[in-house]
């Protein structure tokens, strides 16, 4: 059976990278004593699909991870299960079964939501300038592990506001394969060092 | 002094600026986290190397439960930063602190160091530097932690005695409870803390059985530079210090900690028996954990299906330092890939003798993950098989390759060792030889898909063993020997690693070294050496300009065969085994005459006579030294030898 789970990430696991989320659930799976489906052949591995991969230091609270597990399992008693079997920084949403013919949740992405708290000392009149330049602009070439690129068309939203007397700054950035926007480096387009803010996934935006 | 709340807001502000983050956080499953205000006593538990390394380590784990078991007590963890997060740390004003609660290791009674190795001293210093402490325990006072150190290493703890409190001679799961219920008792607890001097607190730390407490010894050197005495310079401090040896193994921790990062041996490993009777006359770890004791095959077996359940790992190390000589092997691997065989584990059983029926026990585990089989013959000559009191024939070396190949593993790691007493090139030509041998007995198994790899380590001569008293090899015989094996082995299917020797050098000064080598050590980290076992990481000509400053010579500690009467700088440390037991063994090894596993025939050496009382409380076959039947009966001690 296929399972998806919702979840939010966030504490200490903000520190820990796409490629150990992964390994982090198959502990977490069997820890609470799911049987999961393996891949044949010489290096069996798990057959777990995580939505989008959350870069290394953001929260999220909107995480997805599908599982294939053999057997039949009680949906309802399940959130429990797993959430005695998670460490600190994981909780889990919402758990719910999915058709197995279902397209991989990776493909089904198209967007996502962030939620920046900015640095107090930053002049938010500035940002609003910068903000109001860039999403004016036909490109924002940018340079990434050597390669060029155009960040402009992965912006599709950039909201300034201001909640509990902190700056927060709302992104929504395309997150299709192969065309993925990052906050860090639309922080950085902006003049804003993002090591300074805190960077919390708020909702991951589904094909229709 | 600097609150938790306050390292954490100012860890938020860099922790994106380092590598790996994950390994200053904490956070990790099972740790334990308890209210500071509702116990005692606080112990920092501290691998002096990073996270990765250091957090899978089982020593610490043991002793992480068994304070953590205790109401009036909790222990926490740190590890050393890296390079650049220690640069962040320092820039940004944080003291090095505990993953568990953030708090600063400055603020905890007891701080805890394992020293399983010696290249992790200068690490040792650093921690205690970014921890804002002073480095040189003289220089720390009442409002400091008490620092202890406990390991292998620890065997010999003089080049580390100026750094260390008290150090803890042996195993630890007992005397770490001795430790904190003295430091209770003259210190005080939190809720009724007392005034107390620092020196009444070590005087009575060094009346603990197992506990050296270096400041109360004097040591008198020879125009030589040999030592002429070790003197306790209080009535408290005894002459000899004497390890500690838990009789009966406690249960194995189940919880590991589940790190959320990669990390070496990121595992669960359950210690199937401690101490091997086998006496390799190379073998530190053979000779300093005797007796041999052995957990049960369902003790066993229970703890893996706990530790399963509770951490969720996908490997399994069963661990001892020979799997072979456990009394019911077959039993347990039967047992254990019976259980556990299907649901995704891979196991490891290390230390395999060299022997058809090791293929039968690690087919029944089904271990293929990784495709190499390990075998250790650490020398390829009979004469240097019978000098290490290693001996296996070739002959049984090539059936057990044969078989390895047959049964589908291609690759078969060698290990051997040069540098032993009196190795020739020729038998260094022989290692060479044997591992052509065995690649050419895969050929005919599995044709051009067969490889060898040799792993050809050096000898350091190690206290505590038959061959403290020779000399280590000098860098140009180590080169001249590996130079050799990179000749011979230049076959594509063998692959060859060695150690640099500049490793082997630094290994052997400070294993070796006398209290005088503190203060090389000091100037080495002074001069930035640290992260000494990181090859990448060390940096050689910092040492040798360290014992130039002190005006000490390497070669004293290192290439000097010792005289027989001379005293060793950790001869007032016992590990139960007689030095003059040491010393026959030695003997007998210059005339090749090899010595049968001890459970065949007690050799006498020494542990019987000193926890005679321990084994009459524990008989029966779970410690594989002879029973004692009453107290009137002697220790055989006669030499029967064989071969020769």
């Amino acid at each position: 059976m296929r399972i998806r789970i919702t979840f939010s990430k966030t504490g200490a696991l903000r520190y820990i990278g796409h490629l150990d989320l992964h390994k982090l659930w198959e502990r977490t799976s069997r820890r609470a004593g799911l049987d999961l489906i393996y891949s044949q052949g010489f290096h069996p591995q798990p057959k777990i699909q995580l939505a989008s991969a959350l870069p290394l230091g953001f929260s999220s609270i909107c995480e997805l991870i599908d599982m294939w597990i053999n057997g039949e399992v009680d949906l309802e008693k399940l959130p429990e299960r797993l959430s005695k079997a998670v460490p600190p920084g994981l909780s889990i949403q919402k758990v719910e079964q999915v058709d197995e013919k279902s397209p991989p949740l990776q493909t089904q992405v198209i967007s996502s939501e962030y939620d920046v708290v900015l640095p107090e000392w930053l002049d938010l009149g500035a940002v609003e300038d910068k903000i109001s330049a860039c999403l004016q602009a036909d490109t924002l070439p940018r340079e990434r592990r050597g390669k060029t690129y155009d960040l402009r068309p992965l912006i599709e939203q950039l909201n300034l506001s201001e909640r509990d007397t902190q700056a927060h700054l709302l992104m929504r950035l395309t997150a299709r394969e192969g065309a993925t926007g990052r906050p860090e480096e639309v922080l950085d387009a902006l003049g804003i060092p993002y090591e300074e803010t805190r960077v919390q996934r708020t909702r991951l935006i589904f094909k229709e | 002094m600097i609150t938790p709340a306050e390292i954490e807001n100012r860890l938020d502000k860099i922790l994106l600026k380092v590598s790996k983050p994950g390994r200053y956080v904490g956070g990790e499953m099972n740790i334990t986290i308890k209210d500071w205000a509702a116990v005692e006593t606080s112990v920092a538990l501290i691998f002096p190397d990073i996270y990765d390394i250091g957090v899978s380590n089982v020593g610490l784990k043991i002793l992480y439960d068994q304070v953590n078991q205790r109401e009036d007590a909790l222990a926490e963890r740190a590890y050393a930063p890296w390079r650049d997060m220690e640069d962040q740390m320092r820039a940004n004003g944080i003291p090095l602190y505990s993953l568990e609660t953030y708090h600063p290791l400055a603020a905890f009674d007891l701080i805890g160091f394992s020293l399983p190795y010696e290249t992790l001293y200068t690490n040792a210093l650093n921690i205690l530097d970014l921890a804002g402490l002073p480095v040189k325990s003289m220089e720390r006072d009442e409002n400091h932690p008490i620092v202890i150190a406990g390991g292998h290493a620890c065997m010999n703890p003089e080049p580390m005695h100026a750094f260390i409190d008290a150090f803890v001679i042996g195993e630890g799961e007992e005397v770490i409870h001795d430790i904190i219920n003295t430091i209770q008792k003259v210190k005080g607890t939190r809720t009724h803390p007392m005034p107390y001097q620092r020196n009444d607190l070590l005087r009575a730390l060094a009346q603990i059985p197992g506990v050296y407490v270096p400041i109360f010894y004097s040591v008198k050197y020879l125009d030589d530079n040999s030592i002429e005495t070790v003197t306790p310079i209080i009535p408290e401090a005894p002459k000899l210090v004497i390890k500690r040896m838990v009789p009966k193994l406690p249960a194995p921790p189940t919880t590991f900690i589940v790190p959320n990062i990669e990390a070496v041996h990121n595992r669960i490993s359950i210690e199937i028996m401690r101490g091997c009777t086998r006496g390799c006359r190379f073998c530190h770890a053979g000779m300093i954990n005797r007796p041999v004791r052995e957990r049960s095959v369902e003790e066993v077996v229970k703890a893996v299906d706990n530790a399963i359940r509770s951490t969720g790992f996908e490997e399994l190390a069963l661990l001892s330092l020979s799997s072979s000589d456990y009394t019911n092997i077959l039993e347990l691997v039967t047992a254990v890939g019976d259980h556990f065989g299907d649901k995704h584990l891979a196991i490891s059983l290390p230390s395999l003798r060299i022997e058809t029926v090791s293929v039968d026990l690690m087919d029944k585990l089904r271990d293929r993950r990784g495709t190499g089989f390990t075998l250790a013959p650490e020398a390829a000559t009979e004469r240097m098989r019978r000098i290490i009191n290693k001996f296996i024939p070739d002959d049984q070396l090539l059936e057990t390759a044969h078989e390895i190949y047959s049964r589908g593993w291609t690759t078969i790691k060698l290990y051997f060792m040069i540098g032993h007493p009196s190795e020739t090139l020729e038998d260094v030509q022989a290692i060479a030889d044997l591992c052509k041998k065995v690649l050419a007995v895969g050929r005919k198994v599995i044709g051009f898909k067969a490889k060898v790899h040799a792993g050809v380590s050096t000898f350091v001569p190690k206290p505590h063993t038959p061959f403290q008293w020779v000399a280590c090899d000098t860098v140009e015989q180590i080169t001249l020997k590996q130079n050799l094996l990179k000749r011979e082995l230049r076959d594509k299917n063998i692959k060859l690693s060695w150690t640099p020797p500049d490793d082997t050098m630094l290994e052997a000064w400070l294993t070796r070294g006398d209290r005088r080598m503190s203060e090389v050590i000091y100037t080495a980290w002074k001069n930035g050496a640290k992260f000494d076992a990181w090859q990448e990481e060390r940096r050689f000509a910092i040492w040798t300009a360290a014992f130039e400053e002190h005006g000490l010579e390497p070669g004293f500690y290192t290439h000097r065969p010792r005289r027989t009467d001379e005293i060793f700088p950790w001869d007032h440390i016992s590990s139960a085994v007689r030095k003059n037991f040491l010393f026959q063994d030695f003997r007998q090894s210059l005339e090749g005459q090899v010595r049968v596993d001890c459970r065949q025939h007690c050799f006498a050496c020494g542990i019987l006579p000193t926890f005679n009382s321990l084994r009459r409380e524990n008989p029966g076959e779970y410690w594989k030294c002879p029973v004692l039947k009453s107290p009137a009966q002697p220790v055989e001690t006669a030499l029967p030898v064989l071969g020769g």
